[in-house]
């Protein structure tokens, strides 16, 4: 009895045994926002149907396709013919029995990934960086939909203009649909804002090295810990300002530094000033500029992976710099609550696609780019760190035990056939 | 693009939930990485020979990992030393890729004198921990490619009365290096009841040699229902009493893997004849789990020790601690 319920189990996780011929075809599973249809498989569609709705009943005919095997499996009544497997269950790699198809059910081990990710939860670091009063603060709240900026979070706080540029870090814990994440904003009042700004990118550039560091000394150390804890800044949001005009020296100067860095992501803060042509054109001369001076902004095209991503990523730079407007007032808009800032000509939405890129802005950010981001600085930008960094103890050969380094010339194939 | 256009005005023009944020999406963008990238999974099986090692793997994976076998005869086996010979296929399902290593050790327990055997294995063990170490250590770490043994089946022969000497010393001495699956072969020439008895006696020879067998994770509190009950019933069937076959028999009017015996068919996939479903479904379910033993155990046990001793790192450089020395130099450079 116990193990007929274990069999329907077995089945219902998808564990078809060979017995069980059957065409699997592969169904083309619910497409992320951002993502081309083909990506996501059928198994990922059951855990998040609360934001899937629309793209459930793709799921579900397969869900549908499902059922009956069990009965048939029990009953053993069913004569089953032999249908070849689709590509997708591709056997070309390897012999086979004759009329021996299958299927072993390799999806399950990336459930256990996603269940063991979703436990662990995740960390993400954003900088922002900009002049006082371009709504850095007030954009962080909107995105992240809760008072997680430094103003929100300070009990009695009064703005003024800080004599050098100093760096001020907030963690929250932030939970939703069962996902938990840890976000640090890392505001930097001062920037920009004194009469000789000469060098204000200069702690800040001090602050993301630092972090590497860290990461670097547990990660090299003895007894490391298992996770070890990342405050390396994963995206630097860069408020410009809505001039309408061109980029400043200030801004060249920042971002041509950082972006060798960190992932950089200009922003036109305070958009609502500009009209949509102003904006059309603003973006223009800013890419124009971004070209000129080889400033290498997040998504960066050299690491695209593979054609699909370069697909994806182009899109995205067609429309860098986001112009964005943030609020955290709500008003009544046709009986919905909007958020949005309400001036006597009308109310600007910052939701709405049309009035504003706030929600492609956090849309790249949060909810299709993220990993990504996270990605690049710990496969690239802190990989470029980490040689650079043993590279100059190698040479220098410091103190009584140096940290030598191994196979630092020697050409790796990159099968890396190690047995 | 125009369904995830259609998607998208689907999804942002109608109200959400408000409040919602969207980074519960992150394990989704997660799982888009890693459909891409694949996973590489290595498995060792250890046992005598003809304990249906091979035929066990080539099940369990369907396919032919093995395609031209000659087994040697007899005076072949008796000054054979144990040899390592790992076998890689790439197999792929529904867009997941899975990079499947199998080590091989042929001539284990085969030599009249058995003593040796276990050495070159825990070499080759070891060796593949200290290559990954001088990878992870070395500047170019964009293809790290992970050989290290993620899993070892032990096959426990069925004739006995429970473990063998051979059997516990080979176990405690791997059990800290890798994760040691013990596995009944052959498990047709056992009754259930005989079954039942060898496993809970193998079970307390176990405890009492104090070897450390991989323990499958218990289910957390808010799984659903079934998945806390097949892990329960994996964990009571531990060790796993296998038959392995890859012969396709006609029984009760389908087509099943088993092996034809004039008193009957043994299927190889019902869980009442052995325990072949349940060693896959554990195999594949805790993957990941095995994977991540490996690392954060088993591996950083290895580092540990290794950067302790120090000294020459397999005919390249030098790996070295960080001396306080260095830590604070690293410091007083970096802000200076």
């Amino acid at each position: 009895m116990l193990f007929l319920y274990f069999c329907v189990f077995l089945f219902r996780c998808s564990f078809i045994s060979s017995s069980l011929s059957r065409v699997w075809l592969v169904r083309p599973g619910p497409a992320a926002f951002f993502l081309p249809a083909s990506r996501m498989s059928n198994v990922c569609a059951n855990d998040h149907d609360d934001d899937l709705e629309g793209i459930l009943s793709d799921f579900e005919d397969t869900q549908q396709g499902l059922e009956p095997q069990v009965q048939m499996e029990e009953s053993e009544v069913e004569k089953i013919d032999e249908i070849p497997c689709t590509s997708n269950s591709s056997l070309e790699d390897h012999t086979r029995d004759h009329g021996f198809f299958g299927y072993v059910g390799i999806e399950a081990v990336l459930d256990q990934m996603r269940h063991k990710a979703m436990k662990t939860g995740f960390e993400f670091n954003v900088m922002v960086v900009g002049q006082s009063g371009l709504g850095k603060s007030t954009l962080m709240n909107t995105l992240f939909k809760s008072k997680v900026s430094r103003k929100s979070c300070t009990p009695d706080y009064e703005e003024k203009i800080h004599k050098t540029v100093h760096l001020q870090s907030v963690s929250h814990v932030i939970e939703e649909k069962g996902v938990k994440m840890k976000l640090t904003i890392i505001d930097t009042p001062g920037f920009g804002d004194q009469i000789n700004n000469e060098n204000c990118w200069d702690p800040i550039e001090k602050y993301i090295n630092v972090q590497y560091e860290e990461y670097l000394k547990e990660e090299l150390s003895i007894n490391r810990k298992r996770r070890i804890p990342d405050t390396r800044v994963h995206c630097c949001v860069y408020f410009l300002p809505p001039s309408g005009h061109w980029l400043r020296p200030i801004d060249v100067e920042f971002m041509k530094r950082l972006g060798k860095i960190v992932n950089i992501v200009p922003v036109i803060a305070k958009a609502d000033t500009l009209t949509i042509e102003e904006r059309l054109e603003f973006r223009d001369r800013i890419k124009r500029d971004l070209e000129a001076y080889e400033i290498s902004v997040y998504p960066q095209k050299e690491y695209d992976q593979d054609v699909e991503d370069q697909i994806l990523n182009d899109k995205i730079r067609e429309k860098i710099p986001f112009a964005v407007v943030g609020t955290d007032k709500e008003h009544q808009v046709n009986g919905n609550k909007i958020l949005g800032r309400k001036t006597k000509w009308g109310i600007i939405e910052v939701e709405n696609v049309a009035h504003c890129e706030f929600s492609d802005l956090r849309d790249l950010l949060i909810r299709s780019h993220l990993q990504d981001l996270k990605d690049i600085t710990h496969n690239i930008h802190y990989e470029t760190y980490r040689v650079r960094r043993l590279n100059e103890i190698k040479m220098n050969g410091i103190g009584l035990s140096p940290l030598m380094l191994v196979n630092s010339g020697s050409e790796k194939d990159d099968a890396g056939n190690h047995v | 693009m125009s369904q995830a256009e259609k998607l998208k005005q689907g999804q942002f023009t109608n109200p959400e939930t408000p409040g919602y944020v969207g980074f519960a999406n992150l394990p989704n963008q997660v799982h888009r990485k890693s459909v891409k990238k694949g996973f590489e999974f290595t498995l060792m099986v250890v046992g005598e020979s003809g304990l249906g090692k091979s035929t066990l793997i080539n099940s369990l994976f369907l396919t032919d990992l093995y395609p031209e076998r000659i087994i040697p005869g007899a005076a072949e086996k008796i000054e054979r030393t144990v040899q390592i010979e790992a076998s890689t296929v790439e197999i792929e399902e529904r867009g997941v890729k899975l990079r499947l290593t199998v080590v091989d050790t042929p001539g284990y327990g085969d030599a009249i004198n058995s003593q040796d055997c276990f050495s070159t294995i825990i070499a080759y063990i070891d060796d593949q921990f200290e290559r990954y170490l001088h990878d992870e250590s070395g500047l170019n770490r964009r293809h790290i490619v992970d050989n290290r043994v993620h899993c070892c089946f032990y096959f426990i022969s069925p004739l006995g009365h429970g473990l063998k000497p051979l059997d516990v010393q080979f176990m405690k001495a791997i059990h800290n290096k890798v994760n040691v699956v013990p596995v009944i072969a052959k498990a047709d020439t056992l009754t259930l009841r005989e079954r039942e008895r060898l496993k809970r006696r193998i079970l307390d020879e176990i405890d009492e040699h104090g070897i450390k067998i991989y323990h499958l994770p218990d289910a957390e509190s808010d799984e659903d229902e079934d998945f806390k009950e097949q892990t329960r019933i994996l964990k009571a069937s531990i060790p796993f009493a296998v038959v392995g076959s890859n012969q396709q028999i006609e029984a009760k009017g389908k087509k099943v893997r088993g092996r034809l015996y004039p008193w009957g068919v043994v299927e190889v996939e019902n869980p009442e004849h052995n325990d072949f479903l349940k060693l896959r479904t554990m195999l594949i379910t805790h993957m990941q789990d095995l994977q991540e033993v490996t690392q954060d155990l088993h591996y950083e046990n290895f580092r540990s020790e290794r950067l302790k001793r120090g000294g020459r790192l397999s005919s390249h450089g030098y790996i070295l601690p960080l001396s306080p020395a260095t830590v604070v130099h690293m410091k007083t450079q970096h802000l200076s």
